[in-house]
């Protein structure tokens, strides 16, 4: 049983946004209908987004860092929004763990939403169904796109390929490996809801050098004890012309 | 989270008349079994159901202004496997349907013997109210799980918010009960008083027992689990958008703490000490005067108390959208 997810590298991701444009452009021309939005350009716009960049401070200054953070549904393998669902609407897909809601199921109770730990769930304020993240099902199946562009439109937006697209249940995809070896973890695993998009920590690279590698301790100057008298002209200055 | 007063009214509304059902019903038992003496006449029955069932229907008219798409509410009778809300919707008209039969085998007379156990005549009425209280109970159930099964809704999640549900429900029917007798059957007014008062004085721990257990709770969700980055120090900069979204509107009471404080002692006041001081007066001085400001003040006291029990559910979302920028 495959189960599809993210992989997000916070390394890498710059807090561009690229990712939010290009899902809601994707999702708001798609045969489900638009993805509302209220007084777009008014002085309080709002609209339904399947995914959000946050931005977080990590520190106090001066020792302070940036994380940008993008968030979408988890498509969890336990997912509590599921189960609450009246109507079953909400469903999670046996082939490939993808969350979904029925459009044409779906009552408005927003039920969901209130079990969803995430905040990932919003509402459509025209359509009054719960809308969520479809990981792109309607792109990702799609035989007429060309193969490599088979993938959320998210990922494909990312200009610093900070998300990672596949199958998490299959031990040598690239997100499993890329998990594995980079410590990808989960969200708020304190619930037992096992998301399954998994974000990769940020890392530094920290060199660290011996006293000895920074002074050669074959040096032949030293070995000879050889002093350059700096008034005279040394070898290099007569040759370097 | 942000109240809705549509499930506010649904909540209060039907508990109010499920327990005005459960009143009824009970000093039925109880006169068939002769423990009281009352010789209440049917037409009581059934004007009281007929109230029960009056509340219950409004109710269910409240909640539809909750649904975005009411046209399709019949659709949430199918997860009823694993929704407590499924559970409710079905539940809810099997309620209103006993209730209906239990006042309409009174009101019409239909009320043959059955049985007879000794003295104890057991009448058809009973045998619907047996059924109809077993329904009553499961709604209660189903109405408090909803909110508890939540297991990350912490104020929520606890077995309280079951019992409160019920006990406060049954507490408003039975003095809503007493002002039915008042009208009708003045002789059954002490009874219910009666036990209004002792409902109360168990809601009050209850709800009470809530209270001081919420005050103690923990987030068991922090900013470090939420967004997996060990620091003591961290500050969300932007939520990722500067208008509103669902997740600020429906996620947030948006009030002051003084405002949520004055509500907690607003709901305490009319739901409890009014009410009590008032009923404690009706056992003396059964009259309408005294009885209707009671259960005026105690709906009145249950809606704050709803409103109250919504605003302090602390959803763990709330922690991604802390900062607009």
């Amino acid at each position: 049983m495959s189960q599809l997810a993210l992989v997000i590298d916070l390394n890498v991701c710059v807090g561009c946004h690229a990712c939010v444009t290009n899902c809601k452009e994707w999702n708001t021309s798609g045969s489900a209908g638009a993805l509302s939005d209220d007084h777009p350009y008014g002085k309080d716009p709002t609209g339904t987004f399947f995914n959000r960049v946050q931005t977080y401070e990590i520190g106090k200054f001066p020792k302070t860092e940036t994380l940008h953070f993008p968030k979408s549904c988890l498509h969890c393998e336990d997912p509590p929004c599921v189960p609450v669902c009246p109507t079953g609407a909400s469903y999670k897909r046996e082939e490939d763990g993808i969350v979904l809601v029925d459009y044409d199921k779906c009552i408005g109770c927003r039920y969901c939403s209130w079990a969803c730990p995430y905040g990932a769930r919003e509402i459509d304020e025209h359509q009054k169904v719960m809308k969520k993240c479809t990981l792109c099902v309607d792109r990702i199946y799609d035989e007429s796109l060309p193969e490599d562009e088979r993938k959320p439109a998210c990922v494909l937006a990312c200009p610093t390929s900070a998300r990672i697209f596949g199958d998490v249940h299959d031990p040598d995809s690239e997100v499993s490996v890329a998990i594995r070896e980079q410590g990808g973890y989960q969200l708020m695993p304190e619930w037992g809801t096992k998301p399954s998009n998994h974000y990769l920590p940020r890392h530094k690279n920290h060199v660290s050098y011996h006293k000895d590698e920074l002074e050669r301790a074959d040096n032949p100057l030293k070995k000879e004890d050889y002093q350059v008298d700096a008034s005279e002209p040394s070898l290099d200055d007569v040759t370097s012309w | 989270m942000q109240p809705a007063f549509s499930v506010i009214f649904l909540t209060t509304l039907i508990g109010m008349g499920q327990g005005l059902f459960l009143a009824i019903y009970t000093e039925q038992v109880y006169s068939v079994l002769n423990v009281v003496q009352t010789n209440s006449s049917d037409r009581f029955y059934g004007i009281a159901s007929g109230v029960a069932l009056v509340l219950l229907i409004l109710g269910l008219i409240a909640s539809i202004f909750h649904l975005g798409r009411p046209e399709r509410a019949w659709r949430a009778a199918a997860m009823w496997r694993t929704s407590w809300l499924s559970r409710e919707v079905i539940i809810l008209p099997i309620v209103m349907g006993l209730v209906f039969l239990f006042g309409i085998v009174h009101f019409m007379s239909w009320n043959p013997v059955i049985m007879t156990f000794g003295q104890v005549e057991v009448r058809l009425s009973l045998i619907i109210g047996a059924f109809a209280t077993l329904a009553t109970f499961s709604l209660y159930i189903a109405t408090g799980m909803i909110y508890a099964c939540l297991k990350f809704l912490q104020e929520w999640h606890s077995p309280l918010t079951v019992i409160n549900y019920l006990l406060l429900g049954s507490v408003s029917g039975f003095t809503m009960a007493s002002v039915v007798a008042a009208y009708w059957q003045p002789k059954l007014v002490s009874f219910f008083v009666g036990w209004s008062i002792v409902m109360l004085v168990f809601a009050f721990i209850s709800r009470g027992a809530s209270l001081i257990r919420n005050k103690r709770l923990r987030p068991k969700s922090t900013v470090q689990t939420a967004i997996g980055v060990r620091h003591n120090q961290i500050k969300q900069k932007s939520m990722g958008f500067m208008g509103g979204s669902m997740n600020t509107r429906d996620f947030f009471h948006g009030k002051t703490l003084f405002f949520l404080r004055s509500i907690k002692t607003i709901f305490l006041v009319l739901v409890f000490a009014v009410p009590l001081v008032l009923l404690i007066v009706a056992l003396f001085k059964p009259t309408l005067t005294v009885l209707l400001p009671a259960i005026v003040s105690m709906y009145l006291g249950l809606i704050a108390e709803r409103w109250y029990f919504f605003a302090e559910g602390n959803h763990p979302q709330n922690i991604y959208y802390q900062s607009i920028a």
